[in-house]
C-alpha cells in the first residue's frame, strides 16, 4: 500500500498549468471544446451554445439529456466524471421556460461545463434523471424537485428532502410562491400542531419497525400498498 | 451481512519500527493480513432476522447539528441508514431572490458558520464575475488572507469536535485556545467574530488595522507548534488509529461518483483540489501542496485536513510577505460606496452613496457559477442577473450536503459507535446542508 502523500498538482490533466481568468468579457470568448464535440456528434439536439463570462452554456433538448450527459461522462475524449451540481432556474418573467441546470466537470481534463435544458410551463415540468449516471444527483435531484416540483424520470427516491414530507404549500423556489409561504402564521403554525409525530416517520422507516402492527389503520393500508412517503 | 474488517497495512503511522501496529486490537492470520473479527465463541448467539430500529437525533451532540439518521441495527451492525435533514431549513436561496447583491453577503456569513469569511469571499467573487470587475491586488491577497484563516478555524472545530466523538478531550482545547486567536484576529479587522459579512462586490468591508500583520506573523509562526503538539497526541495514538483506520473506506471512483469534493474526496486518492484545477484569487502562484490519502477511510480524513492546517500556514506565509501597498476597493462609485466623509460633503459623491445603498449595483444579463475549495469541499455560487440589482436565482452548491449524501453507503455494515466516528470525519455543517 503506497502511504499517505502530499502532492503538489492537481488531477495531473495535461496541458498548460489553470490559472485564474482575467478580464473576462459578458458575452463570447473562447469556448469549452466539448460544446463543439457536442454540436458535430447530436446535431440538433443541442438547440445552441453560448459563451457567459468564459463558461460554456450548452442548451439540450429536454428529450435527450440523458443521453447527452451520458455521452460527456462516458466518452474518453470528454470524460466529463464530476457532477458539481443539479438545480433550476425560474425566470420573473412568466414567459420564459423554467431551465434545469447542470454544472459538470471533468477532472482529467480540467473542463466545466454547464448544459441546459428547458422545460415550458403549462406542461408538466419532467425531466430524465442522472442517477444512474452520477450517483451523487440523489439528494441534489430530489432538492430540486422539493423546491421546484420538477419530477426526475428514473430517480428510484424521489421524495421531499428540506420541506417536511407532509409539506402541502407547494414550492418554494418558484416564482408564483410568496416569500412568506401561502397560509398566514396563524395557520402555519395549526398545521404545524395538527401533524401526526408518526408522519415523521417515512413509510419505509416505519415498515421495518417493531411498532408496525401498532400503526394507524390507514397508515398501514398505505404501507401494504408500497407507499413511500408518509402523512 | 459484512463483518467488519481492520486493515493491517496502515496507510502511515501508527506503525512500529518494523511495520507491525503498534497495540492495535487487530485480528491477523500469520500472514499478517487482515481476517474478520468473528465474536469470541459461546458469548452470544446471532440474533437473525432481529432488526431494531433506533434514531439518532435531530438532537443529539455527536450529529454535529440538527441531523437525523434512522438506523437499522442488526445487533450492533449497520444495516441500513436512513438520513434525514431539513430540520434548519431557512429558504436562503428564496430570501437572495429578494435582496441586493452586499445585502445578501450576510446570508452567507450564516450558512457555514464555521466558515463565514470563505464564503464572504466566495460569494463576492460570484457576484464579481457577474458585474465583470477586477478586483485590486491587496484585496486579491487580503481575500487569500481571510480565506485560508477561516479554514484552519473550521478544521479547528472539525478536529476538536471529531477528537470529542472518538473520545479524546484534551485536543479539543487546544484547538479552540487557537482559534481564539484566530477569531481576535478577525474581530480586529472587521468587528465581528461569527458573523463577518467581511467582503463587499468589488473590494472588502474594511482594509486591515495598522498592526494587524504583526498579529498574524505571530499566529503563524507558533501555531505549527500546536499542529505537532496534536500530532503527536493523536497520530500514532493507538486508540485513535484503532477507532478511524478502516471505517467509511470510498474509493476514488466512487468518491468522484458520488460527487464528494474536498478533504473527503482527496482522502480516497483523488487529488482534486480547486484552488490547484480550476484556480481563483490568483492561487496558481502560491507554493504549497495537496495532501491525499490513499485508503478513502476516516484515518487518512483525519491526515488530509491536518496537513491542510500545514498547507493554510504556508499560504497565509506567502501571502503575508507579497501584501501590496494600495487600495483594496476598486475605483468604481456605481458599485462601491464613497467614504463616508465624502458623502456628507459632496454633492457627486452623496448621489452615488443614495444609488448604491437605495438601488443597489446591477449586473448586466448573465450569468455565473464560481467555485472555491472550502475546508468542506466545493462550494458554488451559482447566479443568475436579468440586468436588475437584485438576482433571479441564487444557487449555494453546499459540499457538505453532497458529502453528507453517501453517508449511507459509508456507514452500512459498520458498528453503532462506528456511525459517529464517520459522520464526524465528513465535516458536516447543517447550516449548509438545509440553508
Amino acid at each position: 500500500m503506497t502511504p499517505f502523500q502530499v502532492v503538489d498538482t492537481g488531477t495531473g490533466a495535461p496541458g498548460p498549468a489553470p490559472a485564474t481568468p482575467r478580464n473576462l468579457p459578458n458575452r463570447g470568448g473562447e469556448a469549452n471544446p466539448s460544446a463543439k464535440a457536442l454540436q458535430d456528434r447530436f446535431g440538433a439536439a443541442i438547440k445552441r451554445a453560448e459563451v457567459v463570462w468564459g463558461e460554456t452554456v450548452v442548451f439540450v433538448d429536454s428529450a435527450s439529456v440523458s443521453e447527452v450527459i451520458r455521452w460527456l461522462h462516458d466518452d474518453a475524449s470528454q470524460q466529463y466524471d464530476y457532477l458539481s451540481d443539479v438545480t433550476a432556474v425560474e425566470y420573473r418573467d412568466a414567459d420564459v421556460p423554467i431551465e434545469v441546470v447542470w454544472h459538470l466537470r471533468s477532472l482529467p481534463f480540467r473542463r466545466f461545463l454547464r448544459v441546459k435544458a428547458e422545460l415550458q410551463k403549462g406542461q408538466p415540468l419532467e425531466i430524465d434523471s442522472v442517477y444512474d449516471i452520477y450517483r451523487g444527483a440523489d439528494w441534489l435531484e430530489r432538492e430540486c424537485y422539493d423546491m421546484f416540483g420538477i419530477q426526475f424520470k428514473g430517480h428510484p427516491d424521489l421524495r421531499r428532502i428540506l420541506m417536511w414530507e407532509s409539506y402541502k404549500e407547494g414550492f418554494p423556489l418558484r416564482k408564483d410562491f410568496p416569500l412568506r409561504g401561502r397560509f398566514s402564521r396563524s395557520e402555519q403554525l395549526r398545521q404545524a400542531l395538527a401533524q401526526n409525530p408518526e408522519a415523521r416517520y417515512s413509510m419505509e422507516e416505519l415498515s421495518i419497525a417493531d411498532a408496525f402492527a401498532e400503526l394507524p389503520e390507514d397508515m398501514r393500508e398505505r404501507l401494504t400498498k408500497g407507499e413511500r412517503t408518509g402523512e | 451481512m459484512s463483518k467488519r474488517t481492520v486493515e493491517v497495512e496502515l496507510s502511515t503511522s501508527g506503525l512500529d519500527r518494523h511495520g507491525k501496529p503498534q497495540r492495535i486490537p487487530l485480528v491477523t492470520n500469520d500472514g499478517g493480513t487482515a481476517v474478520a473479527l468473528e465474536p469470541p465463541p459461546g458469548i452470544e448467539p446471532d440474533l437473525d432476522g432481529e432488526h431494531m430500529l433506533i434514531n439518532i437525533g435531530p438532537q443529539h451532540p455527536a450529529t454535529h447539528g440538527v441531523l437525523r439518521l434512522v438506523l437499522e441495527l442488526d445487533g450492533e451492525t449497520v444495516v441500513r441508514c436512513i438520513p434525514h435533514i431539513g430540520y434548519l431549513h431557512c429558504g436562503f436561496e428564496k430570501i437572495g431572490e429578494y435582496r441586493q447583491y452586499n445585502q445578501i453577503i450576510c446570508w452567507t456569513d450564516r450558512e457555514d458558520y464555521l466558515n463565514s469569511l470563505g464564503n464572504n469571499v466566495a460569494f463576492a467573487l460570484g457576484a464579481e464575475r457577474l458585474f465583470g470587475i477586477e478586483i485590486t491586488e491587496r484585496c486579491k491577497v487580503l481575500r487569500v488572507i481571510a480565506a485560508e484563516l477561516s479554514r484552519i478555524m473550521s478544521h479547528l472545530v472539525w478536529l476538536g469536535t471529531f477528537c470529542i466523538d472518538i473520545g479524546a478531550f484534551t485536543p479539543f482545547l487546544w484547538a479552540f485556545q487557537r482559534r481564539e486567536e484566530i477569531y481576535r484576529l478577525i474581530e480586529k479587522w472587521v468587528g465581528a467574530r461569527l458573523t463577518t459579512s467581511a467582503t463587499r462586490v468589488g473590494g472588502m468591508a474594511a482594509d486591515i488595522p495598522s498592526g494587524w500583520m504583526d498579529g498574524l506573523n505571530r499566529f503563524t509562526h507558533t501555531f505549527p507548534h500546536t499542529l505537532d503538539e496534536i500530532d503527536r497526541v493523536l497520530t500514532k495514538n493507538a486508540i485513535w488509529v484503532g477507532r478511524t483506520v478502516g471505517l467509511g473506506v470510498m474509493n476514488p471512483t466512487e468518491a468522484v461518483n458520488w460527487g464528494l469534493s474536498g478533504p473527503m474526496l482527496r482522502a480516497s486518492g483523488v487529488a482534486y483540489d480547486v484552488r490547484k484545477d480550476f484556480p481563483y484569487l490568483d492561487y496558481e502562484t502560491y507554493d504549497f501542496d495537496v495532501p491525499v490519502g490513499t485508503s478513502g477511510d476516516v484515518y487518512d480524513r483525519y491526515l488530509v485536513r491536518f496537513e491542510e492546517m500545514r498547507q493554510s500556514v504556508r499560504i497565509l506565509i506567502q501571502a503575508a510577505e507579497r501584501l501590496p501597498a494600495g487600495p483594496v476597493n476598486i475605483d468604481d462609485p456605481r458599485t462601491i460606496l464613497p467614504p463616508k466623509s465624502k458623502a456628507t460633503s459632496e454633492m457627486e459623491s452623496m448621489i452615488h452613496h443614495f444609488k448604491v445603498v437605495m438601488e443597489g449595483p446591477r449586473p448586466p444579463i448573465g450569468e455565473s457559477y464560481v467555485a472555491v475549495e472550502s475546508p468542506k469541499g466545493e462550494k458554488g455560487y451559482y447566479m443568475v442577473s436579468d440586468g436588475t440589482s437584485k438576482p433571479v436565482r441564487w444557487r449555494i452548491r453546499p459540499p457538505s450536503f453532497v458529502n453528507l449524501a453517501a453517508i449511507p453507503k459509508m456507514v452500512e455494515g459498520h458498528l453503532l459507535s462506528d456511525v459517529i466516528a464517520i459522520n464526524a470525519s465528513i465535516d458536516i455543517v447543517m447550516g449548509e446542508i438545509d440553508r
